[in-house]
């Protein structure tokens, strides 16, 4: 199976993505919540100075120094922010934006001088190549493994079994740092290890996606998955589903339309994130819509029960009034009234509209809440 | 090559001009955004623009500026719109708002890019060099366009000055007197929109942020009023911009955006370590200098009360005993005084450590800075 896997081009390219995709939503759901999400593309950026540092030192191109070089360059970013948030000159959102694009320059920088001769140029750091990962391969157990699959395989382990052993610790520094203070669940230092591990999987993903595109695997999908439930396990299982049908659908895409395939895979994240805005269950767009136009037609029968209530008890039975008396138009009349009879409200009387004993109730309830017997 | 044959250069004479251009604008239209800390908002505008440049590229079919710089505009102003609806219409927060949109948009220049790759026709090069920039490329025509488009926003940022600044320090008071606030919000994102695309040609797309955020940032190190921050940040956007420029341009393969990016980070460093008042290397030295005038103080008041209460204005202190009152070594300190003639050490007793005495001017310091304290 492996052998298959392995002789397959195309196969080696969707496990690739789905890969990069697993690795960063498991994260990127934890930066979303903690409104971290600058904080990726920041360190995305910054990883390519660290790159280059390290392999100008080493020559070594990718590998265990590679990762350990990306961890330190994530590191430096966010002490660098908060060391200039700290000294309260400038505020957290500019200093992320003063501190990310000033290592990438320099990155970029020492890249155009140094660097000429390796793999590693400005396009492929932006834009990924991950068509072209099946072609690098190292030996493992008698196969040739492409060898972004190895580094991006052991990446994901490690970020799952992060997330796995410590999900209480994690969702607890999450939704109340104070509380995982006070007992001892050092909350900083999770955090720290957070954005340690999106540096590794950055630097291992930046081959096959680049550098900006990197961002979207991290962000898109747990933000779609966001919009979609309420609980975390869910939001971060959402979260991989949505990276992985992703990965898949953006291949085929782009094979067809015979385009960028990393970019594709993330503009598939971008529809999954717009289908989830739309059409999500409870916060989607068109779920709000419904549920504000129930509301409104929901108060205009009880305007209507009012009305009637008022009219009752000054003797009258009124059917005209609706569009005097409330200044409605015959349509909204219409629509009003047919939703009343359907919830059994009003009723006609040999001398027009009366309330019905449910719609008299719902008019005394709101006018005079006072009086409602309770239960 | 000699200066002057070297200004007379065309492509120099572009290069400065456009990089004169692009400073200003930016700088000037960054400090707003950055006042408003809508800093990364430059940077998903500047990555949103990308798709707008191959849009642009695929309807003219070439690399005319004008049409390129119409398609930037359009995404941009189009990035800023879904950012805004995301976080009115769902909920996610500005950061998760921001990173989508910044992502999603480029990816989809990305896959344009490879499009128009991909396509026979030739005329597809250079559309890279809007990724990080390439000021050797602009032209004279470019020019136009870009001061055009500098001109304008300087122009409407001047019409509405008053308008800006009021929503910029206190939207809720400008709601409250009449002003369309949300007008002119969308008003301000858009003339970033501009900056942006001035920036494209020079710096690119990747790091036009950098732009918006550092001149604003440096400038606001130097001053305290709107007025002269917009000023200086618009010449520090200059300064990087001419000087990142001129060596990218004189330079072959180096990208022009990183080397104006740096210079941008180094005015920023250098404002944020020695700005009057501001700088942190005053403020540093400020700090040591109060913390030692503090210690002088403490132990020249514990020397005068161990004085006065045995009777002996002369009472040698030991130093052993000095450091357990403070709780902290008080050699340093001790030494300071003796250079300045307050203490004076003196021989006690022959087998016990040193002892300190109060000198004639350290008794007198002692009590002014007693009486002082009292009175206040």
């Amino acid at each position: 199976m492996l052998a298959t896997l392995l002789a397959d081009p195309g196969l080696v390219i969707v496990t690739t993505g789905m890969l990069v995709g697993t690795a960063s939503s498991l994260l990127g759901a934890f930066l979303i919540l903690r409104r971290n999400s600058m904080l990726a593309d920041a360190i995305s950026h910054s990883i390519v100075l660290g790159i280059v540092l390290v392999w100008l030192l080493t020559r070594q191109q990718s590998g265990a120094v590679q990762l350990l070089g990306a961890a330190l360059a994530g590191i430096a970013t966010v002490a660098l922010t908060e060391l200039l948030t700290r000294t309260r000159k400038v505020k957290d959102d500019a200093a992320i934006g003063l501190v990310f694009p000033a290592l990438f320059a320099l990155g970029v920088l020492l890249l155009n001088l140094y660097a000429r001769d390796v793999h590693v140029d400005q396009h492929t750091v932006l834009l990924g190549e991950i068509g072209f990962v099946w072609l690098r391969t190292m030996p493992i157990l008698g196969h040739e493994v492409p060898q972004a699959l190895v580094w991006l395989g052991l990446v994901t382990t490690i970020n799952a079994s992060f997330v796995f052993l410590l999900f209480k610790e994690l969702k607890l520094a999450t939704f109340d740092p104070a509380l995982a203070h006070a007992l001892g669940f050092a909350p900083a230092a999770l955090s720290y290890a957070l954005l340690v591990l999106t540096s590794v999987t950055a630097v291992a993903s930046f081959e096959a996606v680049g550098v900006v595109l990197f961002v979207a695997f991290v962000i898109v999908p747990p933000a779609a998955a966001y919009l979609l439930t309420d609980r975390l396990e869910r939001m971060i299982l959402l979260g991989i589903a949505v990276a992985l049908a992703s990965s898949w659908l953006g291949y085929l895409a782009a094979v067809a339309l015979d385009v960028s395939i990393g970019g594709m895979m993330a503009v598939v994240t971008g529809l999954f994130l717009l289908a989830a805005f739309l059409a999500g269950p409870r916060y989607g767009l068109i779920a709000r819509l419904v549920r504000q136009r129930h509301q409104r037609l929901h108060d205009e029968c009880l305007a209507l029960a009012v009305h009637l209530l008022t009219a009752e008890n000054q003797g009258e039975h009124p059917r005209k009034p609706l569009t005097d008396g409330l200044a409605w138009t015959d349509a909204r009349a219409t629509r009003v009234l047919a939703e009343c009879r359907r919830h059994g409200l009003v009723r006609d009387d040999a001398a027009g509209l009366a309330l019905t004993a449910k719609g008299r109730g719902a008019a005394r309830a709101l006018l005079e809440p006072w009086r409602v017997e309770p239960g | 090559m000699p200066l002057a044959v070297w200004l007379a250069d065309h492509t120099i004479q572009n290069v400065v001009a456009g990089a004169v251009l692009l400073g200003l604008v930016s700088g000037v239209l960054g400090s707003f955004a950055v006042l408003r800390q809508q800093s990364l908002l430059g940077d998903t505008l500047a990555h949103a623009a990308l798709p707008g440049i191959c849009l642009g590229f695929l309807l003219a079919g070439s690399r005319e500026l004008g049409v390129l710089a119409g398609g930037a505009l359009l995404t941009a102003t189009l990035a800023a719109l879904a950012v805004q609806a995301l976080v009115r219409f769902s909920r996610l927060k500005t950061d998760a708002a921001l990173g989508s949109v910044l992502s999603l948009f480029f990816a989809v220049g990305v896959v344009l890019l490879t499009f128009i790759q991909g396509r026979a026709d030739a005329a597809q090069g250079g559309l890279e060099s809007f990724l990080f920039g390439q000021a050797a490329a602009t032209l004279r025509s470019d020019l136009w366009l870009m001061g055009g488009v500098t001109a304008m926003a300087l122009f409407l940022v001047t019409l509405f000055w008053k308008e800006l600044k009021l929503v910029t320090f206190d939207p809720l008071f400008a709601a409250s007197v009449g002003y369309p606030v949300a007008l002119l919000e969308t008003g301000l994102t858009a003339l970033i929109a501009l900056a942006v695309v001035v920036g494209l040609q020079m710096v690119g797309v990747v790091l036009m942020a950098a732009m918006v955020i550092a001149p604003p940032v440096a400038a606001r190190q130097w001053t305290r009023r709107l007025e002269p921050m917009v000023a200086l940040a618009g010449l520090f956007g200059v300064a990087a911009g001419v000087s990142g420029a001129l060596i990218s341009a004189t330079t072959p393969g180096l990208a022009t955006g990183p080397l104006v990016v740096l210079a941008a980070s180094a005015i920023v460093l250098a404002s944020l370590l020695l700005a009057p008042e501001r700088g942190l290397l005053w403020e540093a030295l400020k700090r040591r200098r109060d913390r030692r005038a503090l210690a002088d103080e403490r132990l020249l008041a514990t020397l005068y009360g161990l004085a006065r209460r045995h009777h002996d204005p002369r009472y040698p202190a030991e130093q052993g005993m000095l450091d357990a009152y403070h709780g902290v070594g008080t050699r340093r300190v001790l030494a300071r005084l003796a250079g300045l003639g307050m203490v004076r050490r003196v021989v006690h007793m022959p087998n016990e450590g040193a002892h300190w005495e109060l000198t004639e001017a350290g008794q007198r310091r002692a009590r002014a800075d007693l009486s002082r304290a009292e009175a206040d």
